[in-house]
Parts: C-alpha cells; structure tokens; sequence
C-alpha cells in the first residue's frame, strides 16, 4: 500500500511536471501551420508574381481583402499591398503626380485632367526578392527567406530594430503598433501553402495580379512572362526582385 | 520645416530611426576619437598628451558604456537584443557591430585601463581601510605584485593592447559607418566613403571632448592647464578636421558632379529641410569656423589666455557641428521617400521614450559615469594626499 501510494505520488509528481511543458508544446503545435498543409512540399514550388498594369482599375479590392485577411492594422499608412495612381504630363516627365489615398483601400476620386496627361494604377506589394537587401541586413535572421522563395518574419525573434525597413527601396514593410515588430505581405502564405491563391489575387476584378509558381511548368505565369515584356521596380537595385510587372512606365518609382 | 511634400510610401509617413539613432553614432565617435587621442602617447609618441592620456580612456569608457543604451530604447523588443550574440546573422552589419563593442570595451579599453591603473590600484587597496579597501582589491583582481618586473610586463602589454586597440578603434567606428553606407535603398547614405568619413568626424570630436573635458576639470581643481599638451592637442584636432572636412566636401562634390537620380532629391533637401541643420550648422558653425579659430593659432602667435579661450570655443562648437554631421546622416537620410517624388518631416516630441528628454539624458549619463571613473580612479598622479599636483609638462 505504502510502496504504491509512493509509486502514485512519483508518477503523478512527473504528470505534473512534464504537463507544463507539454502543454506549452500543444500551443505550438496546435497554432504549427505546418500540419494545417501537410502536403505543401516548399521546395516543389518557386513563387512570383505578376502585374498588368493595363488592367488594374485601382478599385481597391485588393487592399482591403489583404488587410481583411491578414489582420493589417487599419491606419493609413500600415499596407501589405497598396495602389499608387500616377499622372504624367508629357511636359514634365520627370516629376509625375502620384496618390495613394488610404493606399487605394477606397478606390480614388476621379480627377479633371487635360487629355494629354498619362494616368494609370500600380499596386505595390512586397517583390519577395531573390537577393533581399531586408533579409540581409536583419541582425538576429527574423527575416528570412523559404525555400519557396518567399521572404517571411519570424515575429517570435524580430527585434524591432527597424534595420530592414531602412534597406527594403521598396517601402514594403512597416512595424505593426500592436506587436512593435515588423510586419510586410507573406503571399498570404497560409493560403499558398493549402493550394489557395492570395486573397488579394483572389478578389481582383480584372484579374490584373495573379501569383504563379515558376517550378510549375503548366502555370500560365510561364506564357504570360513569354508573352510580355515586363519590368521589376527598381532593377538598378539588382535585388531579384520578383514582381513583374507588364506596361510599366518608367516614370514608376 | 513642413510636413510631407509630394509623394511618399505610406510606411514613410514615419521616420523608422529616432533622434535616438543619431546618439548612438555620435557617442561611439566620441570614444573611438577618444581613444586614438589617448594611443598618441603610447604608440605614436607624443609625449605633450601624455596629460590627458588616462582622462581620454576613462572618456572612452564612460561614453563605451552608454553606447548601447540608445539603441536598447529604440528597440521594439529590447529584451530580445541578446539574440544578436546568440543567433547573430553574420551577413548583418549591425548583428557583427555587437561583437566588435564587446570586443572593444572587453579587451581593448577595460585591460588597457586596468594595466595602467594597476599600480594606483594596488597602492591604494595596501594603503586603505573598510569599504573603500575592499573595493580597490576588487579591482585589483587580488594581484597586488607590482615590483618593477611586472610593471615593465604591464607597460609592455599595455603597448600591445593600444597597437591592438587603434586598428580596434578603426574598427569600431567605421563599422558604425558601414551599417548605413551599406544601404543601397537610400542614395543619401549609400557610399563607401561613409566608414571613413565617419572615421574622422569620429576622431574629431573624440580630440575636442577630451580637450574640453581636460580644462574644464583643470579649472575645477584650480590646477595650471598644460599649455604645450592643450596646444598639441588643437593641432591634432585640426590636422583630422582638414581631413574630415576635405572627405565631406569630396562626397559633396561626387554627388553633385555625378548627378544620378537621386541627386534633385537631395538637392532640393538641402537646400530646404536641411539648410539650417546642415549648411548653417554642419559645415559653418561646426566646421568652418572651428577650422579658421585653430587655423589662426597655427599662424599667428596668441597669448595663453587667447588660446584657451579659442581652444574652448572651437572644441564646444565642433562638438556642435559633428552632432549636426550625425543628425543631417540619421535624420536628413530619412526625410525624402524612396521615390525621390516627396519629402517627409521629423517630429521631435520631449518626454516619449525615443523623444528630446531621454535623449539629453543619455547625453548627461556619460558625465556621470566618468566623473564616478575620476573619483574612483583619479587620472592624475596621486601624490600622497594632493591631488592638486600637474601632470608633468
């Protein structure tokens, strides 16, 4: 009697014990995106995207099904995607006027403009560059790179050093005011990773974004970058950028 | 100064690096400017500083110590900043920046000023009582040999460590340069000149604290100031002026010769948001005059009184004009987008954490902590009780 009450103390001493942190694990093993996609193979699949600038309305659809599914904090200025609308006058080529009220969120108001003056939208978004001047210079590796050529934070280490948003030319990143850490567009890879596209591809009208996913040799991504001529944002930076964009003007910075 | 012009990302419509991030290039420049004023003595062999030589390490390692603190307040997980030693990113300049502090305020300053001062050290701990001798044999590390063969082995060590030290101090400071001339995204920044010309202005305003630092506390004990040490020192400091000014005017001109795309972008800052703190502040209150006021000591002959007189205005307005330097760098290189279409404003707010309050109180702390480093270790000889003897000529 005596010698099982002791073997049931001990043993329930060490359920004790050991449930705290087992209980930790759970959490991360519940929250582990990882067993939600258990067929997602990363390095089967090597992710871009593409713009048509042609085709972009600027109703703003994007950003807010972006901030709606990623939870992006609702200030004005805190976008993992946003939409530039930039005017062009022939005459002075080399300061277009650029808006982006409420990064495009609310669509724009219509301007009076002389027919001569070039207007068009470019949504912006994180380019998941290739050789990240923001992965780079991250001093703890936060922010890292997938082997499907995504750029992700990891917001368990960032430090909130703000370094990386010095080096994105992009102005893709911002520190969320809620976590103090930094914050940018995944590929909305919760979505990616169970075979969904992004919400923002997801509920453009015009089908003027679309991700594809370059290892795939079916992808139409691979007719549509045969078939066009397009340009990265910045490609004097030479950071792999790998957002191409189709019909951009070079007044676009 | 206005508030945001034409276009700019909307991540920008905060400045990301806080007047925070302009202490924390100007502290470290203070003690690399220190320290090589300090390794003149030691190494190069001018024996006319040798006055100042423990203040410019105790200088050194006042200001070392609050280095970090301003950037611990930036940060927005200070509690996670270990992580740079223990998961440090070696491709990130800033993750290499913590291992060189340490590496210098560990092995360079702290050896170098325990070797010097073991003797002192010693003495004192042999010659008290109570608290005050417990804590100088503390700081003797409990070695109280200081027969004349160990305090050769001392002297020679110590050499070692200041020939270590200089290239350490190099090291230390064009680092901190590097973390912003490596920024390709920002062409205000981006340049390989930036490591060296963080150098000089390091070692400029590093010469003018300690020479300031060195009459004030001359006139605080009512001790003689050392005229040939404090007139060696000015030449020094003016010597790495010219250098330093001659590099910012070569980076100056490049970029208005070379005239790439980002040039009407900065131009047009310069010429507005930054004419004050940078042409007017910078390069003549901080630069120019202080140039011409020990230029004219070179060349014309002043009584001693002119000359301190001089020494103290040219220091106090250097001290000025390399704080502008790092304000124009941190500040200026954040006030234009990156798409070189708009321009922002920097909003100083006063008692936030990254706002004017903490940061003249980082600026105080060094005081502190060095007059705290004088007390326990005065730098001057201590003979017998008086401490009101002077270094020798």
């Amino acid at each position: 009697m005596d010698q099982s009450r002791r073997a049931f103390l001990a043993g329930g001493t060490r359920l004790l014990v050991l449930s705290v942190p087992a209980a930790a694990a759970w959490d991360y093993v519940a929250r582990g995106e990882a067993s939600a996609a258990p067929d997602y193979q990363a390095a089967s699949h090597w992710w871009a995207f593409t713009v048509d600038i042609d085709r972009c309305i600027g109703c703003g659809k994007c950003v807010r099904a972006c901030k709606a599914e990623n939870d992006v904090p609702a200030e004005p200025h805190t976008f993992r995607t946003w939409i530039e609308r930039y005017a062009v006058d022939p005459l002075d080529p080399e300061h277009p006027r650029v808006e982006s009220p409420n990064g495009g969120a609310d669509g724009f108001a219509d301007v009076a403009g002389s027919a001569d003056v070039k207007t068009f939208f470019v949504p912006k978004l994180c380019n998941h560059c290739v050789d990240s001047p923001c992965v780079q210079v991250c001093p703890v590796g936060a922010t890292f790179d997938s082997p499907d050529g995504v750029v992700l934070v990891d917001q368990q280490r960032c430090l909130g050093c703000r370094y990386c948003v010095q080096a994105c030319p992009y102005g893709c990143r911002y520190i969320d005011p809620r976590t103090h850490t930094v914050d940018k567009c995944t590929l909305c890879y919760h979505r990616i990773a169970r075979g969904l596209t992004t919400a923002c591809c997801e509920v453009c009208p015009t089908a003027a974004r679309v991700l594809g996913d370059l290892k795939d040799p079916k992808d139409p991504i691979h007719a549509f970058l045969r078939e066009n001529r397009v340009l990265v944002l910045k490609p004097n930076l030479a950071t792999g950028s790998k957002n191409y964009y189709k019909g951009l003007d070079g007044a676009v910075r | 100064m206005g508030g945001v012009e034409g276009f700019i990302y909307p991540n920008e419509f905060e400045l990301q690096w806080s007047v925070l991030i302009v202490l924390y290039p100007f502290i470290t420049g203070l003690v690399a400017g220190a320290f090589i004023l300090a390794s003149l003595e030691r190494v190069f062999n001018v024996p006319e500083v040798k006055p100042t030589y423990r203040l410019a390490l105790l200088t050194a390692l006042a200001f070392l110590l609050v280095a970090p603190l301003p950037l611990q307040l930036h940060l927005g997980h200070p509690e996670r900043s270990l992580e740079m030693y223990l998961t440090p990113q070696p491709r990130s300049a800033m993750a290499m920046f913590g291992f060189v502090y340490l590496w210098y305020l560990m092995v360079v300053l702290v050896l170098e000023i325990w070797l010097d001062y073991r003797r002192d050290i010693v003495v004192t701990w042999r010659e008290s009582r109570g608290l005050k001798r417990v804590v100088y044999a503390a700081l003797a590390l409990g070695s109280d040999n200081i027969d004349e063969r160990s305090l050769r082995l001392d002297d020679r060590l110590g050499r070692i460590i200041t020939i270590i030290g200089i290239p350490s101090a190099f090291l230390l400071h064009g680092y901190v340069g590097f973390i912003f001339g490596s920024v390709k995204a920002n062409p205000w920044w981006s340049t390989p000149l930036m490591p060296i010309v963080f150098l000089f202005s390091a070692m400029v305003s590093g010469i003018a604290l300690v020479l300031l630092i060195y009459m004030a506390l001359a006139r605080l004990r009512r001790a003689p100031i050392d005229m040939p040490c404090v007139d060696t020192i000015a030449r020094y400091l003016f010597y790495a002026f010219l250098v330093a000014f001659s590099l910012e005017m070569l980076d100056l001109i490049h970029r208005l010769y070379e005239a790439d795309e980002s040039l009407k972008a900065l131009d047009f800052m310069v010429r507005t948001r930054l004419w004050t703190s940078h042409v007017v502040i910078q390069i003549v209150i901080g630069t120019v005059v202080p140039i011409a006021m020990l230029a004219l000591v070179q060349v014309v002959r002043l009584a001693d009184r002119w000359r301190r007189r001089i020494y103290a205005v040219a220091g106090t307005l250097t001290l000025v004009g390399i704080f502008a330097m790092r304000w124009n760098v941190v500040i200026g290189g954040q006030l234009f987008s990156k798409s070189f279409l708009g321009y922002t404003a920097y909003k100083l707010s006063f008692a936030t954490r990254e706002g004017l309050l903490p940061a003249i109180a980082l600026l105080i702390l060094p005081f502190v902590i060095l007059a705290a480093l004088v007390w326990l270790l005065p730098p001057w000889p201590a003979r017998g009780e008086s401490r009101d003897d002077v270094a020798a000529p």
